[in-house]
């Protein structure tokens, strides 16, 4: 095999690296013309990255099996790639004011570094690839997070997430260095073979997944979540909660599938008590928000919990629900977060009080909110619904009877904090609203999007069928 | 196995064993109990270089014909550096923002 062609297996990461230096050399280059037109030829470049990458090529490994290529990959990237593209129509307004005008050229940058990390992520063969993807992706989110220089809160939640993460993955490296001592080699097919009940292996096992659970934010690993959430701009907040989360869950499958599949009554016991831990705390403290971000913050801690439900089935099914959910997930949480970032940027509010009466001023937010809440919650006819109903059939298959009843009971109690932002909307009195505002054409376009997407993804019965055929089990 | 833990000097592999479990919990207590930014970054440090240790001392004396542990342990080296740049670079931003460093100031955000 020559160069080139291995170079071909990784052509998503090399055309991505490619959008992201044409657009660093547009940024340093152009004059103040020119940087009019950053944000468009930035957003159109990612579409059309997007659209190349769409088709799957034939499963490969490039660089002695340290890049493995499988089919199932180029859809959780395209999925990752249309949340992105989604979030950037979202945040183009953001950057249209002077107050972030200067830092615009740098948010595409780091986001977009952020995603190339998560590919390697996803399409590692060997720990070392994995840890540079995991810290490539890590790393720029932090300062992501830390964006709006002035603002305390963003410093505050920058810091409290550099800190942990540096933290997790400081155990999660530290369980590395156990597996390469006890099986002495690092390429995931050579230690997934090795792998026996050896204690010391058993610990560098749990040391290894706290790393990865800290980044899905799984109930005991879940403590930095809010306060990032709530402190980090909304835009960074909606792609923490997709991007982040997705690729996170995902490559947490695949790890669990690949390397320990001889783990695999081990890890289905912790994961069936962090599944309800995670399910029941996320929903409980959900309750008592005021915040929206913050809200959204423990519904996705919930909605991991749902995740881990069709990880820990292990079979293609689960694979299959896994993937679909995300993709629904990506949907119904990104339309909430368009409204928010548009009441936001007009506004500065976010606590859930201040949306009293917002149906009487802005009828076609509210209604976008609504079914991106009615899919949250999984109410029956939108997309949330069949992705739920899913990877609950998912776990079910495999005799989880117990932690299903408890996933459903959860359902019902999160029905009624989703209904309650509704409620606010559309029932609460208020004199004073939120004034009628206009989103911009970008941000309306990605609203659009979404809300077609939770109508009709749960009708498409074509897309679960796709995921099936790439999906593979233990 | 026995002959594998001791090398020609006579310092067995559960003595480096020992060292880097230390380093490790030293870090770890160190990142629960101190109540400075700079204090806790430099305990997380000290979590990753005992896992470098880790690498460098399973490769020389278990599997000492490869050389994939040492490798790790170089590129764990440099991310390390790059995660403590950004992780300055973030303290200070909120020593601009909160006058000081310190952890009990960053409690803006509570519930």
């Amino acid at each position: 095999m020559s160069y080139f062609d291995n170079f071909l297996i990784m052509r998503s990461e090399v055309s991505l690296l490619t959008v992201i230096l044409f657009l660093l050399l547009f940024d340093i280059i152009a004059g103040k013309k020119g940087k009019k037109y950053f944000q468009p030829v930035a957003i159109l470049l990612f579409a059309l990255h997007t659209l190349t990458n769409l088709v799957p090529a034939v499963a490969g490994e490039a660089f002695g099996g340290m890049y493995q290529y499988h089919p199932v990959m180029t859809i959780i990237k395209t999925m990752l790639n249309v949340a992105t593209l989604i979030i950037f129509l979202q945040s183009k307004h953001v950057f249209d004011g002077n107050e972030m005008k200067n830092q615009r050229g740098e948010y595409y940058f780091l986001t977009l570094s952020t995603l190339l990390g998560m590919y390697l992520m996803i399409s590692s063969g060997h720990f070392l690839l994995f840890f540079i993807g995991l810290e490539t992706a890590s790393i720029p989110l932090a300062t992501l997070v830390a964006f709006s220089k002035h603002c305390k809160k963003s410093a505050e939640a920058g810091a409290k997430f550099i800190l942990l993460s540096a933290f997790s993955s400081g155990i999660l490296l530290f369980g590395i260095s156990y597996l390469y001592g006890t099986t002495g080699s690092l390429y995931f097919s050579e230690v997934s073979t090795q792998i026996s009940h050896n204690p010391l292996q058993i610990m560098a096992f749990i040391f290894f997944l706290s790393g990865l659970f800290f980044k899905v934010s799984f109930v005991p690993f879940h403590l930095w979540t809010a306060d990032v959430y709530e402190g980090a701009p909304t835009n960074v907040t909606s792609y923490l909660s997709v991007v982040s989360k997705g690729s996170a869950a995902f490559v947490l499958m695949t790890l669990l599938f690949k390397l320990f599949g001889n783990y695999l009554y081990e890890w289905q016991t912790l994961l069936f008590w962090i599944i309800i831990v995670t399910i029941t705390v996320g929903n409980l403290f959900a309750l008592r928000q005021q915040n929206l971000k913050r809200f959204l913050a423990f519904s996705s801690i919930s909605q991991a919990g749902y995740i881990a439900l069709g990880i820990i089935s292990g079979s293609v099914l689960g694979m299959t629900t896994v993937i679909y959910y995300i993709f629904v997930y990506i949907f119904s949480n990104l339309a909430a977060f368009g409204v928010i970032s548009a009441i936001e940027s007009r506004t500065g509010k976010t606590d859930i009080p201040d949306y009293k009466g917002l149906y009487q001023t802005n009828p076609k937010l509210s209604f976008v909110m609504m079914l991106a809440m009615f899919s949250l919650a999984g109410i029956a006819p939108f997309a949330g619904f069949m992705s739920k109903f899913f990877i609950f059939s998912a776990a079910a298959q495999q005799g989880f009877y117990l932690l299903v009843i408890i996933a459903v009971v959860n359902t019902i109690i999160s029905l009624y904090y989703y209904l309650r932002v509704v409620k606010a909307m559309f029932i609460d009195q208020n004199g004073q609203p939120i004034p009628a505002l206009r989103t911009d054409s970008w941000n309306r376009a990605s609203l659009i999007l979404c809300t077609t997407a939770i109508i009709f993804v749960g009708l498409l019965g074509f897309i679960l069928d796709m995921i099936e055929k790439q999906s593979f089990g233990i | 196995m026995g002959e594998l833990l001791i090398n020609n000097a006579g310092v067995p592999v559960l003595a480096y064993q020992l060292v880097s479990l230390i380093i490790f919990f030293a870090g770890i207590y160190g990142f629960f109990t101190r109540r400075n930014l700079m204090m806790m970054l430099i305990s997380v440090e000290l979590i990753l270089n005992a896992a470098d240790i880790n690498f460098a001392v399973f490769n020389r004396y278990l599997f000492p014909g490869e050389i994939d542990g040492m490798f790790f342990a170089l590129f764990t080296i440099a991310i390390a550096a790059c995660e403590t740049a950004v992780a300055i670079a973030i303290i200070i931003n909120v020593y601009r923002n909160f006058g000081n460093a310190e952890v009990d100031n960053l409690k803006k955000m509570k519930g």
